[in-house]
């Protein structure tokens, strides 16, 4: 191990996904002449990002509604393709690489979803639902498949006896639980974890997070994990990253962040978050609005609602800039010094 | 208002194993009498058809059997040769009217039944493989759909069966031409919304082929709605080939069908030999009914706001 | 100065008769409001903190029945008065805010039209009058421009947006209680932060009690007076905010606390409450919380009660008490 720079497990390269592009038929270019109808409008779900992730880290990503977090992590898992940009898994784009291979690596980066009742198919017995993409790849013969199956559902901390049933029949924690044993069953080597405990109870979800926990020390998995909760990021991650708006505003190792954020809006963020301790709080600073991904102001995307805006934020859009070690910050305030 | 309370309430009932899902259907579809007559009337008739051969004195169909000379008798007279009673009467050419329904049953059903099976499949697929290929290939089948959907179908019916010509696979490719649109539509709309669902999202994930995902994720949770609408097209099948029977196209003319025999006995009507027409209605009236209960009770249990 | 507090709800039982049996979603449920306090109801799901809310509100319908105690709102029991008083109260005098506005909401009206509407329902104003009070209201809650809200629909707002419309109309009449049941819970941080300053204000100002339902502690510790948490349909510690967050009694209470992640050492296994959320179908006889508490003894198969351990501080438990070792099992 001794390469001097490694290669990131995870690469995406100034990717963006704009949705809202509808195809036109045949009679929408003269319909649109004579204004009838209006081409479609185009929403910015993620604009320009770039962000590495290496093996064995869990980087927490971070942000509001109309972020971009959940399609940034759909193009992470190969879910979604994204309109321009590169995604590169240990350095190699997919599109480049030939059929099977690409199979392979796609299977490397699975993704763990938020709603436990959506998320698993209600026809489905647990053994096919875990079963069935690793006996479609050839990874366990049909004689083990059991076996197999059973494995992987004890792993996630479910007993092997349940295999047969229907999800319907089970809790929504036992069935994120499902739901990560489907995952884990073809040997990924990164999960991507889209709000992944939101819609638990407060109880299951640390049953659920310490499974991530474990699974990360027994696997060696790498971690991107999508959430809303900062205090949960702030226990799993080792890096934090934050977007507003379909970009990303900050991004710092986890004790950095929560001690020194330099982005307002993390400052705000992290202002805001109720926390146990405080009684009787005043709530509140930040003002406005989270603006519709749909017409995004102008340069900044914060500025309206930032307490520190100025006139160059209207105009121009901040570049990510390093304000520490592994510290990266688009704010032009981190100019003025 | 009460749908979140009861939500909330019941939640944590879920963690306790249930039953499958089809013994609780099964449950829930008998519990409502009406569709246990339903499904008890569509049993007994099922069985009647099926067994017509050993239930009835007379095979309406063999020409040989017929006699002339019992024409048009009243409901519970003898036959010429004294062996059994026409309970129901017979019709213009002879035939035994209460065999001759169980026969024309047969038919009646296996029209039914065979043309929405063969429309279900053909149309299903063809909803849900536009949902999921999306595009042009969607515009182009959905057009299609509308176009079908647009004509009155007696219309249409009668053009492919006056061009076809007489026979019961003729009346069953009409009637698969037909019906496989609304199949298709909704199982189009089913499979959009199944296609959301972010089961679909993590087979891709899992790498599972397209193919695989249409047929073995999608199509399965489209069923419910399209089970409702089999039914009740079954009915509607039944209705349009007696329809057109009683037009004088469809079924051949020495093996009457419920429709045909309605239409024979239209003529006896004002003379007085009402039975000629009435009992074949009847039988056909309670067929379509016994459909309809059993249709409209799945329609009501794979409604998913339904109040338990 | 009224001794008589606003609310009192005693022995409260809403059972719900499914098919699969009889669900105890309330069962006994007894607590205390003055007016302009505001009370945290913290449970997770099934514990029954939502029912409790729609039960006073008199929103419970089939397959779920108030079957015994007394809800008294000033003095009169809301059980036992006739439907056209009680269309009087609700609305008027006790209002309810839900997580999702759209049940608050008619997504075909206008705003104004459904304020305007919610004001002449109970009050004789004229259609201006109750314009100008509609959009001082939203004014009130920080809704920038509010004329042009008013016209507008609701989906043509956004979800904070919404929640706040749906806030102020449960607000327009001013009335003595509200009852929110988890309404931040759907909105993003900055902007429940905003909508729970709001009410404090507006709480503050007009001297209106709130029962604020949630399974967050976190907000609840900032925002309420007193915390009730329950658990399997009943209350298993009730008393003031200081009192419960800073030393809790009940096992329940104390593995909440602890499985926070805040409350957790980076990097560390959370400290978890063992086993899954209780089935209401089959309760035992004793203590629910029972089958997950590492404290349990041969007495916790029976019922324990609602005992007073300190002024105003009262828990459900055979073995209250600090800090106990809670399991870190996986």
């Amino acid at each position: 191990m001794t390469d001097a720079i490694k290669v990131p497990l995870m690469r995406v390269s100034h990717v963006s996904k704009t949705f809202g592009h509808v195809s036109d038929g045949i009679l929408d270019p003269w319909l649109q002449k004579l204004r009838l109808t209006r081409p479609s409008a185009l929403t910015r779900a993620v604009d320009d990002v770039s962000l590495d992730i290496a093996k064995g880290e869990v980087v927490g990503l971070v942000g509001e509604s109309g972020c971009g977090k959940s399609t940034l992590g759909r193009m992470v898992a190969g879910i979604m393709e994204p309109t321009a940009g590169q995604v590169l898994v240990n350095g190699q784009d997919l599109k480049t690489l030939p059929r099977h291979e690409a199979e392979a690596a796609r299977l490397k980066i699975q993704m763990i979803f938020q709603d436990p009742y959506a998320s698993l198919n209600p026809r489905m017995r647990v053994r096919d639902i875990v079963g069935e993409s690793p006996r479609l790849h050839n990874m366990v013969s049909a004689r083990g498949l059991d076996q197999y199956v059973s494995e992987q559902l004890e792993r996630a901390g479910l007993s092997a006896s349940l295999r047969n049933r229907f999800p319907h029949q089970f809790s929504g924690g036992q069935r994120q639980r499902i739901g990560i044993a489907r995952a884990l069953a073809v040997a990924p080597d990164m999960l991507v974890c889209d709000e992944a405990v939101a819609a638990l109870d407060v109880s299951i979800q640390a049953q659920i997070l310490n499974l991530f926990m474990q699974l990360r020390a027994q696997l060696g998995l790498t971690y991107l994990f999508i959430s809303h909760d900062l205090g949960v990021v702030e226990h799993l991650s080792d890096r934090v990253v934050i977007m507003y708006l379909g970009r990303i505003v900050e991004q710092a190792p986890v004790a950095e962040i929560f001690s020194k954020p330099n982005h307002p809006y993390t400052q705000a963020l992290l202002a805001e978050i109720p926390k146990m301790r405080d009684r009787k709080k005043v709530f509140s600073i930040i003002k406005g609005e989270i603006p519709s991904p749909l017409n995004p102001p102008a340069g900044c995307h914060f500025h309206p609602r930032c307490p520190h805006a100025m006139p160059r934020c209207r105009a121009e859009v901040p570049l990510l800039k390093a304000v520490a070690g592994g510290h990266l910050s688009a704010c032009h305030l981190n100019d003025q010094t | 208002m009460s749908q979140p309370v009861t939500e909330s309430a019941v939640q944590a009932v879920i963690a306790a194993p249930r039953p499958s899902l089809f013994r609780e259907r099964l449950a829930d579809f008998f519990s409502s009498k009406r569709a246990v007559i339903g499904f008890t009337l569509l049993l007994l008739l099922a069985f009647g058809s099926v067994f017509a051969h050993w239930l009835t004195p007379q095979n309406p169909y063999d020409l040989m059997q017929l006699d002339i000379l019992d024409s048009r008798l009243a409901p519970g007279s003898a036959n010429g040769a004294g062996t059994y009673n026409y309970w129901l009467g017979t019709d213009g050419q002879g035939r035994d009217l209460l065999s001759a329904i169980l026969y024309g049953l047969r038919i009646s059903l296996t029209v039914g039944v065979g043309s929405a099976i063969i429309a279900s499949v053909v149309g299903t697929v063809l909803g849900v493989l536009s949902a999921y290929a999306g595009g042009r290939v969607d515009s182009f089948i959905m057009r299609t759909v509308d176009l079908m959907l647009s004509f009155p179908s007696i219309l249409i019916a009668m053009m492919i069966l006056a061009y076809l010509g007489k026979g019961i696979g003729n009346v069953i490719l009409t009637l698969v031409i037909l019906e496989w649109a609304y199949y298709a539509r909704t199982a189009r709309g089913q499979a959009l919304a199944e296609r959301q669902k972010e089961y679909v999202e993590a087979a891709k994930s899992l790498n599972i082929p397209q193919w695989r995902i249409m047929l073995r994720h999608i199509l399965p949770n489209c069923l419910p709605p399209l089970i409702v609408i089999g039914t009740l097209q079954v009915a509607r099948a039944i209705t349009l080939e007696a329809t057109m029977s009683f037009l004088g196209l469809g079924v051949p003319v020495t093996e009457p069908s419920l429709g045909l025999l309605i239409a024979n006995g239209y003529q006896y009507m004002l003379s007085g030999q009402y039975w000629i027409s009435l009992f074949p209605g009847v039988a056909l009236l309670v067929t379509i009914v016994a459909l309809n209960l059993v249709g409209d009770r799945l329609r009501e249990i794979f409604n998913p706001r339904r109040q338990r | 100065m009224s001794t008589t507090p606003l609310l009192q709800v005693r022995d409260l039982r809403t059972h719900f008769m499914t098919r699969a049996g009889q669900v105890p979603a309330v069962d006994g449920v007894s607590l205390q409001l003055e007016s302009g306090r505001i009370l945290g109801l913290v449970g997770e799901s099934g514990s029954g903190k939502s029912v409790t809310g729609f039960s006073i509100m008199g929103l419970v319908d089939e397959p779920g029945r108030i079957v015994g105690g007394q809800i008294l709102f000033k003095g009169q029991d809301l059980l036992h008065l006739p439907q056209q008083q009680l269309r009087r109260l609700r609305g008027n005098r006790i209002s309810m805010i839900f997580q999702d506005p759209m049940m608050t909401l008619n997504p075909v009206l206008r705003v104004d039209t459904q304020m305007i509407e919610t004001l002449r329902a109970h009050e004789k104003i004229s259609r201006k009058d109750a314009w100008e009070q509609s959009r001082d209201m939203l004014g009130l809650m920080g809704i920038p421009s509010p004329e042009a809200r008013l016209s507008a629909y609701p989906h043509q707002l956004s979800g904070g947006m919404r929640q706040r419309v749906a806030i102020a109309i449960a607000l327009l009449l001013r009335p003595d209680l509200i009852i929110a049941d988890e309404p931040t819970t759907a909105l993003d941080v900055t902007i429940q932060s905003q909508i729970l300053s709001e009410i404090q204000k507006l709480s503050a100002r007009y001297g209106t009690a709130l029962i604020w339902i949630t399974h967050d502690l976190s907000v609840v510790a900032g925002l309420a007076d007193d915390l009730h948490v329950m658990y399997a349909g009943k209350i298993v510690e009730a008393g003031t905010v200081d009192q419960v967050l800073d030393n809790p009694q009940h096992p329940y209470t104390q593995g909440l606390i602890q499985s926070l992640p805040a409350n957790n050492v980076r990097g560390q296994p959370l400290r978890q409450i063992a086993g899954m959320t209780p089935n209401l179908l089959s309760l035992p006889a004793g203590c629910a919380f029972a089958s997950r508490c590492p404290r349990r003894t041969a007495v916790c198969d029976t019922m324990p009660e609602l005992d007073e351990l300190a002024a105003g501080h009262r828990v459900r438990c055979y073995h209250p008490g600090a800090v106990p070792e809670m399991e870190v099992a996986l």
